[in-house]
């Protein structure tokens, strides 16, 4: 035993006791107290101010406004939400909303499986990144803008109008299809980078194990890939089924005369200053996504999120 | 060989950009041998197999199965199966689903492919863990399954990409032994990949030994051990203190150069046996084994050999800065070409 070596004096002095040291050590000792302070300021945010604002929302949904002055009024009643199910038009705003969000769904997941498939297991490394890079970057350009670039894309004797003329097709014009183009082109990298990252993690030996074992590309897919990622492409669905329930810019802007709950929403509180009844509307989506959650959910392909 | 061999290789090339990993490869592999390729990583030895199994394509040559050139086939197209290192079990499909797999997407119907998958799993002692989940087994039980799945489905040629790398020293021992029973009773051809020459020396009718991109030597266990042609295989399948032509000439009064095993070394106290060569040294280090004692010895004329002496009682023990004395029979001093 080298005593002389870790004899006191020869050890490093620790830093004095300051108060901060003091801090420190309390907190150490003390996990609770740690992770009441870790928390304290975001739980605070979701409970307060993200929670409660969305609740203060949908409480409005049982007023209503004074036809006479514009003011609202706070008489408890479910008219708003009576006319909301009721109504024949509400009902087919939100199927064609509904339609849409599911089109655009479907198209996107379309879309990303072979990108995400490409870039995770076919692209070299640097090729990777300029893809990861080539897929983030229109996320930079303002939503604004990118709907209308898309507004001239559609446009009589735009882009789209030209190249489908050589196959003796036109634009689809501004209008319902015009709209689930735009938005399948705003959510793509939302739905490509989880199922990116679900793909990356796919190890490549059990895509060799599968077709070694006799199963073609296709089953390959089917019986291993499709199954692994599934949470991924639960993921990315989220996010494009639930922007394009809310959205409300990219159909006014290339929309033409449809219609749908966001913009709804948006013309009841401007124009039609009834504040009760948007809140009233802004149910539907909410009521939507958790239907929607719940289906996923019942799948089991949130568990392995 | 007289009989079509199971898988035969002719001029395999494999350059991955202006890297070549396997260079020329020429082989033969008879139908059920248990053949090993053998070599340090980078060697080329899993190249070849991932090209024998189809999972990349050769840039130039060929792979023959049972006398039918495959070289352009899929993987799901040849009649190998493989075991990888990293078993690659299905995650999301419980054990006997993995096994039935290959059945499954030959279309065969359920309940004859459970049955079969049964039999699988009993082949590798894992009955009944059918319903389990891969994740819930040990490393040793998922390598039994992993092996299991690609013998279901009957291939002719089994690949396996070095299948106990993963596994403790103990449990790798038992399965060495499960899969040479394995081989024999089901005879067909196994192609073992493995970094590990005690492994290769212990399961194979025949060794390929890789370096560089190609095969250095070819033969039995005992060939190759016995008389390792190159300074490289001398030192990679087991240890020999090796001589250049020069060395051999001064130190041995010897001919060319030549390798010898420490266990062909004597340190010998008196007289030297007649017809031995010897030199004379002095003790460097001395390293117990338990059974035996590494002896390290520096040889007049600046050669550091190794000597292994047995641990008997009637030994006496070498120490560091003895002078001694080292005799080698000449038939075991094996010429390197």
């Amino acid at each position: 035993m080298a005593t002389s070596v870790t004899s006191p004096d020869r050890v490093a002095e620790l830093p004095t006791q300051s108060a901060a040291r003091r801090g420190s050590a309390f907190l150490y000792r003390h996990a609770k107290v740690r992770l009441a302070l870790l928390l304290s300021a975001p739980l605070f945010w979701l409970g307060f101010v993200y929670i409660a604002a969305l609740v203060a929302l949908l409480i409005t949904a049982f007023w209503s406004v004074d036809s006479f002055t514009g003011d609202i009024v706070i008489d408890w009643s479910f008219n708003n939400v009576a006319t909301i199910l009721t109504q024949s038009v509400y009902q087919a705003v939100t199927l064609r909303t509904l339609g849409i969000a599911l089109v655009v769904t479907a198209i996107d997941i379309l879309l990303a499986l072979p990108i995400a498939f490409v870039m995770a297991k076919v692209a070299s490394r640097s090729a990777q990144r300029a893809l990861v890079i080539a897929i983030l970057m229109p996320l930079w350009a303002s939503y604004l803008v990118k709907a209308y670039a898309w507004r001239n894309v559609l446009a009589e004797g735009g882009i789209l109008d030209w190249t489908l003329g050589f196959v003796g097709l036109n634009s689809p014009g501004y209008g319902l299809e015009g709209t689930v183009l735009t938005l399948a082109y705003l959510w793509l990298p939302f739905v490509i980078l989880p199922i990116y990252t679900a793909m990356e993690r796919v190890p490549d030996s059990l895509i060799d194990a599968s077709s070694d074992l006799g199963a073609r590309t296709w089953t390959s897919f089917r019986t291993v890939i499709l199954p692994l990622i599934a949470p991924g492409i639960i993921a990315g669905s989220i996010f494009s089924f639930s922007l394009t329930l809310g959205d409300y810019i990219a159909v006014k802007i290339v929309g033409g005369a449809t219609q749908t709950l966001g913009s709804l929403v948006y013309t009841n509180v401007g124009t039609a200053n009834n504040l009760p009844l948007a809140a009233a509307i802004a149910f539907i989506p909410i009521a939507i996504i958790f239907i929607y959650l719940a289906a996923v959910r019942r799948t089991g392909a949130l568990n392995n999120l | 060989m007289a009989s079509t061999p199971a898988i035969r290789l002719r001029g395999l090339t494999k350059k991955f950009g202006p890297v070549t990993a396997v260079d020329g490869v020429d082989l033969d592999i008879a139908a059920g041998e248990f053949f090993s390729m053998l070599g340090p990583s980078g060697s080329g030895k899993t190249t070849v197999l991932r090209m024998i199994a189809g999972f990349e394509a050769p840039t130039s040559g060929h792979v023959e199965l049972f006398g039918k050139d495959v070289t352009g086939d899929a993987p799901f197209d040849r009649d190998v199966n493989t075991v990888f290192q990293d078993y690659a079990l299905f995650p999301h499909m419980s054990v006997i689903d993995n096994v039935a797999y290959g059945l499954r997407v030959r279309g065969v119907n359920a309940k004859d492919r459970l049955a079969q998958a049964e039999d699988a799993l009993a082949l590798v002692r894992l009955e009944g863990y059918g319903e389990r989940n891969p994740s819930q087994l040990s490393g040793g039980q998922r390598q039994r399954v992993a092996l299991a799945r690609a013998l279901v489905v009957e291939p002719k040629v089994l690949l396996l990409d070095e299948p106990l790398g993963a596994l403790d020293l103990k449990l790798r021992e038992q399965m060495q032994v499960e899969l040479k029973d394995i081989q024999r009773r089901l005879g067909i051809t196994f192609i073992f990949v493995t970094h590990d020459q005690e492994e290769a020396l212990t399961l194979s009718d025949r060794i390929a030994v890789f370096n560089e991109g190609g095969i250095v030597q070819l033969g039995t266990a005992e060939e190759i051990y016995r008389n390792p042609q190159t300074p490289f295989v001398a030192n990679f399948v087991g240890t020999s203190a090796v001589f250049t032509a020069d060395e051999a000439k001064s130190i041995l009064g010897s001919k060319g150069a030549c390798s010898v095993r420490p266990e062909h070394i004597d340190i010998v106290r008196g007289k030297a046996p007649a017809g031995t060569i010897t030199a004379k040294g002095i003790v460097f280090d001395t390293i117990f084994l338990g059974a035996s004692t590494r002896v390290i010895v520096d040889l007049d004329g600046d050669k550091r050999v190794a000597v292994l002496e047995q641990n008997d009682l009637s030994r006496t023990p070498s120490h560091r800065g003895d002078t001694v004395t080292v005799a080698i029979h000449p038939q075991f001093l094996s010429p390197l070409s």
